[in-house]
């Protein structure tokens, strides 16, 4: 097991040196300059700037610098707020962007688990066919789309929910419920298919004999024994949810940190564009890391063949 | 003392033939047998969601290919006289509960407001240009994405897993650790530091989809063809004298078809899914050329007001991504009927 964990954590560790490296390197062939009025300024005080922030250093010693501040974890300065550190905006955003995603990670797993149960004990029964619907449209429709439909019917129109913005609980509903149908569908179509065969198999057969109540059986016998691969999905889950929090959040103007990464597109605040990345690229493979040692925990066949299929 | 029943019934001798035995009959087969891929169609047909996805795509790709051209307005001709003009269809027009009469949201006839006497099908946008053209426009970028990453995933993914499967050693240990990293490098970073480098558009969409594209398939494929390459009848076709090329295309290539198909129409909607998201935030298609991420995060700027500007290509685009998940379980369950879900 050691050796498991410590192979994935060397991948961890290649991976984000090589996506940090990658940043750099492009950061420093883009076009433009990083100080503002540059062309008003004169030669001897662009030095001056250059010297201040290290820039004329050669390449190699600008690199070293770099990658430091960031084990360190510093993320650099923005450009369109003035000497605001990057880490400063992100951490200021974390909140509103990590509300949003644990509740819709709980809501949708546990709806998502609900239906599934659902689905498959009334296997090919209108039930059925209602939570398979919703699951191919919750899995196919894109999260923006419906982040619109729920704004525009339930806001706008009905004027159940806030339209937008974030000023209390009742206004994460709709972004919470855009954010969770992806999280939603996959649960309960892999629930369905585990419970499906978990509740085909010899020892749940022996408990309806003994006469356990088919409520008894779904939950205590079949659920725990299928919910144990719903480890599995929880990382593309985790991934769907922050491709989704760039633009539910942009949709519902709620100040996370998607909706400042998306608005630092728009203005080209490359330090802010670059700073979130490798945030997002930590969070991605940090959760994959996880995921991967909690399922090799789990299944240890997956341990033997060194996680590779 | 009652004497029991014990009457047995005899019959004469004569009744009795000896059976004919004949293998001919015994084996006889009643229906004509069927290829692999015969029965993969049986078992398709009978599945109505994958049906209807079909005629839906082929309906989708007849329109991106057509339409453009049925509505007589290119996608860029701006006409500031009539901006925001909602859908209007002829004999659909005539339905009063469908929203295709040409009035807006308070029942006023904007057609006749601005004396317009064609029909925008679809409406126009901001800037007056016909939407109907615009839609279907960007439609077929979503599907040259579909195209492109199918390719990415038969070509590149295919051959790279079936490499490091088959001669395996130290190639396969050097290859699966590069695709260990590439694999954790997510889609999103890539498209952000392409986009850093290039101009947003179509090629930086088809490098970033290049480069991560085929991982999931290459392992599949490695996975398959380790699995495959040790069995019997390898060993057999080998020990014959066979080529390495026979033998990886005779035998180990129609062995795993059914999974690189499978996995390919599962990359189609996640592609078209991720070239959607890209344009909508900004990073995809330019206003010029759109896509259909381009034009709804156009639309939805005047939701509120306009809201038609919103539907028509968040409409095509949801059906699209159904029809292709749909299409993706069907061929699933169709060719491996052990992995239905």
């Amino acid at each position: 097991m050691a050796k498991f964990v410590a192979q994935r954590l060397l991948y961890m560790l290649i991976t984000l040196f090589i996506i940090a490296t990658a940043t750099f390197f492009l950061m420093k062939f883009l076009p433009g300059t990083p100080f503002a009025n540059q062309e008003k300024l004169s030669d001897a005080q662009i030095e001056i700037l250059n010297e201040k922030y290290g820039l004329d250093e050669p390449l190699p010693v600008q690199y070293v610098t770099y990658m430091g501040n960031l084990a360190q974890g510093d993320l650099g300065v923005s450009f369109q707020f003035d000497n605001r550190s990057v880490n400063d905006i992100l951490l200021g955003r974390m909140g509103p962007s990590f509300i949003l995603g644990f509740q819709a990670i709980l809501f949708g797993t546990l709806f998502g688990v609900i239906l599934g149960i659902f689905a498959a004990i009334y296997q090919n029964t209108v039930i059925d066919y209602g939570a398979t619907l919703i699951a191919v449209i919750g899995k196919a429709v894109p999260s923006f789309v419906l982040a619109a439909i729920l704004q525009y019917w339930l806001a706008v129109k009905l004027e159940l929910f806030p339209i937008a913005f974030w000023k209390g609980p009742e206004y994460s509903i709709l972004p919470t419920i855009a954010l969770a149908i992806f999280p939603l569908a996959t649960a309960a179509r892999f629930i369905r298919t585990e419970m499906i065969e978990v509740l085909s198999s010899d020892y749940i057969t022996l408990a309806r004999a003994k006469g356990a109540s088919g409520f008894e059986i779904a939950v205590k016998h079949s659920l725990r024994n299928a919910l144990i691969p719903l480890i599995t999905v929880l990382g593309p889950m985790a991934i769907s949810l922050m491709t989704g929090s760039l633009v539910v959040e942009n949709i519902f103007s709620i100040p996370g940190i998607g909706e400042q990464f998306v608005k630092a597109i728009q203005v080209n605040d490359f330090p802010i564009i670059m700073g979130t990345t490798i945030f997002f690229a930590i969070l991605f493979i940090g959760i994959i890391f996880i995921v991967d040692v909690l399922y090799g925990i789990i299944d240890p066949r997956i341990r033997v063949a060194g996680g590779n299929d | 003392m009652k004497e029991p029943n014990n009457k047995v019934e005899t019959f004469p001798k004569e009744l009795f033939q000896p059976a004919k035995i004949s293998e001919d009959e015994s084996e006889f087969i009643a229906k004509p047998s069927l290829t692999y891929w015969q029965d993969a169609w049986l078992r398709i047909r009978k599945n109505w969601g994958a049906i209807i996805s079909i005629f839906l795509l082929v309906f989708i790709l007849l329109m991106a290919i057509f339409a453009p051209f049925l509505s007589g307005y290119d996608k860029d001709t701006q006409d500031l006289s009539r901006t925001y003009l909602p859908a209007k269809i002829p004999v659909l027009e005539n339905i009063s509960w469908l929203p295709f009469d040409g009035t807006n949201g308070d029942g006023v006839d904007v057609y006749e407001q601005k004396g317009v006497e064609e029909y925008h099908w679809f409406g126009t946008d901001s800037l007056g240009r016909d939407l109907f053209t615009r839609t279907w426009e960007g439609t077929r970028i979503s599907l040259y994405i579909a195209f492109l990453a199918a390719f990415i995933d038969m070509f590149i993914g295919v051959t790279y897993g079936g490499v490091s499967g088959f001669y395996g050693g130290r190639a396969d240990n050097i290859m699966q650790r590069i695709i260990e990293v590439l694999v954790g490098i997510p889609n999103l970073v890539v498209v952000i530091l392409m986009i850093l480098v290039f101009e947003p558009g179509i090629w930086s969409i088809t490098l970033a989809l290049t480069i991560t594209g085929w991982t999931g398939m290459a392992r599949v494929v490695r996975g398959q063809v380790l699995k495959l390459k040790g069995q019997e009848f390898v060993l057999a076709s080998r020990t014959l004298g066979q080529k390495n090329s026979t033998i990886i295309s005779k035998h180990l290539l129609p062995n795993i078809m059914a999974i690189i198909i499978i996995n390919t129409m599962f990359t189609i909607p996640s592609a078209i899914f991720f070239e959607a998201f890209l344009s909508f935030i900004g990073l995809g298609m330019p206003p010029d050329n759109p896509s259909l991420g381009t034009l709804i995060e156009d639309g939805y700027k005047s939701m509120r007001i306009f809201p038609h500007a919103l539907w028509f290509p968040a409409t095509v685009l949801s059906i699209l991504m159904i029809a292709f998940n749909l299409l993706a379980d069907g061929v699933r369950d169709a060719l491996d009927p052990k992995m239905r879900a």
